[in-house]
């Protein structure tokens, strides 16, 4: 296996472009345990941590660009990403322990493709939208529509995301993330939910996002449960709702972590919560 | 294979080694330069018996590339106190018991040191917090979580 630091973007994609088996390197906290576990066997490294511009969070049209090298410990300690964004940036700070924070990545974590990834329902109620890099050029292409199976992405042998963008927010909106693990921290999720919500001036809520992590394939958009939302101060037939939708929503795995049958109850449950704590956010009483 | 030639600095010395692609920056810091005590205790990232600094953040050493450090500042526990003259952190670790075999204890120091300086003042809780990704199976934390608060207050000049 080689390494090679990429100086740039075109670079780092080139290598890729030129290397079957190659991976790309950024806060490593995932691949280094594969390489180790011998679950990964890369032929090249392509460490992405040089080229200028991955490692910046950067205010863009009223939302952030945050860059692929952007360690979940810098997220964490942004003070106006953190006040736009606090469901995504609560959701990166989950990510593992103080160690982990200070290399994992939140591009890194969408990238790995872990169903149960903690920042990409998050991502995913926020709207963000990545930068994917290839040999023919930058495209953006909603989170949403990267994410394919356990491991798996979209993005093709060539292709890299350079960055994600988190939108510009209304006013009355907030957004919130929760998750249900077994122990306090340091653990993976067994059920989450991420939601985003914004407000009218009476509090009624005019647009919902509703996302869930660790119960099917892919973290993954409940729209019926968003729609649950509209229109309500979330009372609680509207909460019924939305908890209804998730659990029709839900089709997850039985393993260690969980049974199928308490991660589809429990996702709902986050939901409910997460829509809840959103909802104060963006401004409105409960 | 050709092997990496990294520079880069521990505790403020300037170092240089050649290291294989793969090889993870805690074997380069007790292979290579003799600085054996980050521990390996999971080697993947779980138990933070690895844990030193990188540029001042706070990261474990076996998720680390050796060739990664090119240029990085590194801070292990060789460089916190000497046997002379102990930190407080390690002091108070000692008063209070607040280690049995030892294997987990040069990263609680690290780790704890990295907190304290971010946080002067930490609660009883921020300090659990932090110290999560430290696994202890012997002193069950609690003399730990002590020995840091008190090493913290005795850090700020409080009279404890």
């Amino acid at each position: 296996m080689r390494y090679v630091v990429a100086k740039d973007c075109p670079e780092a994609v080139a290598l890729l472009n030129a290397n079957n088996g190659a991976r790309l390197l950024a806060g490593g906290t995932d691949l280094l345990v594969q390489l180790k576990q011998g679950a990964a066997k890369p032929n090249i490294l392509i460490d992405i941590k040089k080229i200028d511009g991955f490692g910046n969070i950067a205010a863009e049209e009223g939302g952030f660009r945050i860059g692929a090298t952007v360690s979940g410990a810098e997220i964490g300690a942004h003070i106006a990403l953190k006040a736009a964004w606090p469901g995504v940036v609560e959701a990166v700070e989950l990510i593992g322990s103080t160690q982990v924070q200070g290399r994992a990545t939140m591009v890194g974590n969408l990238c790995n493709g872990s169903p149960a990834a903690d920042s990409v329902p998050a991502m995913l109620a926020a709207g963000a939208v990545a930068r994917v890099e290839g040999p023919g050029g930058a495209r953006d292409v909603p989170v949403a529509d990267l994410l394919k199976g356990p491991g798996r992405t979209a993005l093709g042998s060539a292709e890299l995301v350079s960055s994600v963008l988190l939108p510009k927010r209304g006013a009355r909106a907030g957004d919130a993330y929760l998750r249900f693990i077994p122990r306090t921290e340091m653990d993976i999720a067994v059920a989450s939910a991420g939601v985003n919500l914004e407000l009218d001036a009476g509090g009624v809520v005019v647009a919902a996002r509703v996302a869930l992590g660790a119960v099917a394939p892919t973290a993954i958009l409940v729209p019926e449960a968003a729609a649950a939302l509209v229109g309500s101060r979330l009372e609680a037939s509207a909460l019924d709702a939305c908890a209804t939708a998730c659990e029709a929503a839900s089709n997850p795995i039985d393993d260690k972590r969980g049974t199928a049958e308490f991660r589809t109850r429990i996702a709902g449950v986050m939901a409910t919560r997460a829509a809840k704590t959103a909802y104060t956010r963006a401004g409105g009483s409960l | 294979m050709s092997k990496i030639h990294v520079n880069a600095t521990v505790n403020g010395d300037a170092v240089e080694f050649l290291c294989e692609p793969d090889e993870v920056l805690l074997d380069v810091l007790r292979d290579r330069l003799n600085l054996t005590g980050a521990k390996e205790g999971c080697g993947t990232g779980d138990c933070g018996a690895c844990s030193v600094t990188l540029n001042g953040r706070l990261v474990a050493s076996c998720l680390v590339l050796g060739a990664e450090v090119e240029g990085s500042a590194i801070e292990t526990v060789e460089g916190i106190g000497t046997a002379d003259a102990l930190h407080p952190l390690q002091r108070h670790l000692l008063d209070h018991a607040a280690l049995q075999c030892g294997i987990c204890t040069p990263g609680i120091i690290v780790a704890a040191k990295a907190l304290l300086a971010e946080n002067p003042d930490p609660s009883e809780e921020e300090v659990r917090f932090w110290l999560a990704g430290n696994l202890c199976r012997c002193t069950g934390y609690d003399k730990i979580i002590r020995a840091v608060l008190s090493a913290a207050a005795e850090m700020r000049g409080d009279s404890a």
